[in-house]
């Protein structure tokens, strides 16, 4: 009966998939929580990373759930203050591959580091504490919560006066200020995200990374939030997305990775890659 | 003048009882529903819990009397209470550093959970009566009434009294104050907004960096006064008695489900239900209606719905239908 992977846990149920996601972390990697003044003293690195080489790394990962590689020696990289991409067929590995660099996923291989530091060992929680914000594609907000506490809990670590991070955030994403006062819930798929988005700034991130920040929104919505994109990396943040929708997404990206069956199959700008004969054939249906 | 009467009747005999009952209920379905939005279990011992407290008040009440110390017209063990407080406090961050931290180390799913607290249930259930032993105490002292029927009757001319026992007071008035407090504690503090955001959406908590020992530790702190608080109102306005506490667990559950689970506001409004609901159909209407109804249609008999034996079956009642046809209850709160 408790033939999978961790079926030797007679408390947990046995659906479900066995993500070592967020909540399940203890798994590998250290139960290392961040302790409440980690945020605020950790150092803020302005200007090119420290060393040499693209800021955040994340070179040669292999790695999945159980006994099945899904990611395939995957190398994805993120210079500063660029948006990198990350497109692909359905299960190439895409989320799989934000997951793992963001420590959700256990790997057998490869590291991931940032300005020169390695994290590969360290929890998600501990992640968020090096300066990197994840939003996740989905149950991104507090839905019970209004606007404005969604974006003091993205703060929730930070000691010093973030009013000014709200302000810019409000700045950036005007209608929350409008809508400060109203659950998060309540709101429309596109204003959700920019909660979601905006709740992650709010932690003075140095990578900003989104799962599909566009699912499920419409066409004029999106292009709206890739213009905030690219004015957050604008402001020096490292953004890594992966996105559903590439075409859009390859024209905003200065990194593009199209990822096939877990390993990288194409690596261009993303410009680039959009004029690639190939990378149009195979991916982005002809024309 | 007959009109008159009847509602005096009814405040005297129902609203009054009830709202001090369903203060009662909503303060210790606050605790069930703190604890189910947050910890993400129903526990079975939060009755035991509000015994263990209202035991502790008493013995501090005695021997506050037995120095002499009294409360002017209020009760003694309001002095107790903080003690009351503090000792059930200690023993239930005891219990989850050595019961339920051992289940969410292993991320049990809530069902184990439930036993668990179950199993917490049995023990404190035998450790309150080790304690304070089964007998029915009667511990409040002080003011009786802050008004007599007579006064009232004096005071109106009118046949029907009116009594306000100071319990009655006492519970309302405590009620109110802890709610204002747990409210503004919830909606305005850091801590209280991380415990919201962690029962809102645990892993986007953890992504922000709200520490979950923390909220544990804090909700488990909030759950105990809370119950500690009910039991001791409870116990004033009644008699404290270990069994009848055990058996003010299916009240409050559906108190907390009819309410919303995981809703402090529901919580509130499905005390007053529950209460208003046992109140109402176990009262004997008898002399209501004699005084509303025209004399020819006056009843005979008590024109009791069912007999106050049988008043836990009116939760029973509530909770199945409210499960069946609206399992979120009223305030939308997580269904079970």
């Amino acid at each position: 009966m408790s033939g999978s992977g961790n079926g030797s846990n007679p408390f947990r149920e046995r659906r479900g998939n066995r993500d070592r996601s967020i909540t399940k972390s203890d798994e590998a990697g250290g139960t290392g929580f961040p302790s409440e003044d980690a945020g605020t003293s950790r150092p803020r690195s302005n200007g090119a990373a420290d060393g040499d080489g693209p800021f955040l790394r994340a070179r040669n990962m292999t790695g999945g759930y159980g006994s099945v590689d899904i990611l395939q020696d995957c190398t994805i990289d993120a210079d500063q203050g660029q948006i990198s991409v990350i497109v692909g067929p359905n299960g190439a590995g895409k989320s799989t591959a934000m997951k793992a660099i963001f420590g959700m996923l256990k790997l057998r291989q490869g590291s991931v580091t940032i300005g020169g530091e390695d994290i590969t060992a360290l929890s998600p929680q501990a992640r968020v504490a090096k300066g990197m914000a994840f939003v996740p594609q989905t149950s991104n907000v507090f839905p019970s919560m209004s606007v404005e506490e969604n974006l003091e809990m993205g703060a929730f670590l930070r000691e010093d006066d973030f009013r000014g991070t709200m302000e810019q955030v409000f700045e950036l994403f005007p209608v929350l200020k409008e809508k400060r006062r109203q659950a998060a819930g309540e709101l429309s798929g596109g204003q959700r995200q920019q909660v979601a988005v905006g709740r992650a700034l709010m932690t003075r991130p140095r990578v900003l990374m989104l799962d599909e920040p566009t699912a499920g929104v419409s066409p004029i919505v999106m292009d709206e939030l890739f213009d905030r994109i690219i004015e957050v990396a604008r402001t020096g943040i490292t953004i890594l997305m992966v996105e559903q929708n590439a075409r859009q997404a390859l024209e905003i990206a200065d990194k593009g990775y199209v990822l096939v069956q877990g390993a990288n199959a194409h690596t261009d700008t993303g410009p680039a890659l959009l004029a690639d004969p190939e990378v149009r054939r195979t991916f982005l249906g002809g024309q | 003048m007959d009109l008159l009467n009847a509602l005096v009747a009814l405040a005297n005999y129902v609203i009054v009882p009830a709202t001090a009952y369903g203060a009662q209920l909503a303060l210790g379905a606050l605790g069930v529903t703190l604890v189910y939005g947050i910890l993400r279990f129903s526990n079975f011992a939060h009755g035991d819990t509000m015994a263990f407290g209202t035991a502790v008040t008493i013995l501090v009440t005695w021997l506050l009397q037995s120095f002499g110390i009294g409360f002017g017209p209020l009760p003694t063990a309001l002095l107790a209470l903080p003690f009351g407080i503090l000792a059930t406090v200690a023993l239930v961050l005891g219990i989850d550093r050595g019961v339920y931290r051992f289940y969410r180390s292993q991320r049990a799913v809530p069902v184990i959970l439930v036993i668990v607290s179950m199993g917490v249930m049995f023990i404190m259930n035998g450790l309150v009566r080790f304690l304070i032993g089964v007998q029915e105490q009667n511990f409040a002292d002080g003011a009786r009434f802050v008004m007599t029927a007579g006064d009232f009757k004096s005071m109106t001319g009118l046949a029907e009294g009116l009594a306000l026992r100071s319990t009655q007071a006492i519970t309302v008035i405590a009620a109110v104050i802890v709610v204002v407090a747990l409210f503004w504690f919830l909606d305005r503090t850091r801590t209280g907004k991380s415990m919201r955001a962690y029962s809102d959406n645990e892993d986007l908590a953890l992504l922000s960096g709200i520490n979950p020992d923390r909220v544990v530790v804090v909700t488990w702190i909030i759950a105990a006064t809370l119950a500690t608080i009910a039991g001791v109102l409870y116990g004033l306005d009644k008699s404290f008695k270990p069994f009848t506490y055990f058996q003010l667990l299916l009240p409050i559950f559906a108190s907390a489900i009819v309410g919303g689970l995981g809703n402090p506001l529901g919580a509130i409004a499905g005390g007053f239900v529950i209460a208003f609901s046992e109140v109402t159909l176990t009262y004997a209407w008898k002399k209501v209606l004699g005084y509303a109804l025209p004399e020819s249609l006056a009843p005979d008999g008590l024109m009791q719905f069912i007999s106050t034996d049988y008043k836990y079956a009116v939760s029973f009642a509530i909770l199945v239908i409210v499960l069946l046809f609206k399992p979120t209850g009223i305030f939308k709160g997580q269904s079970i």
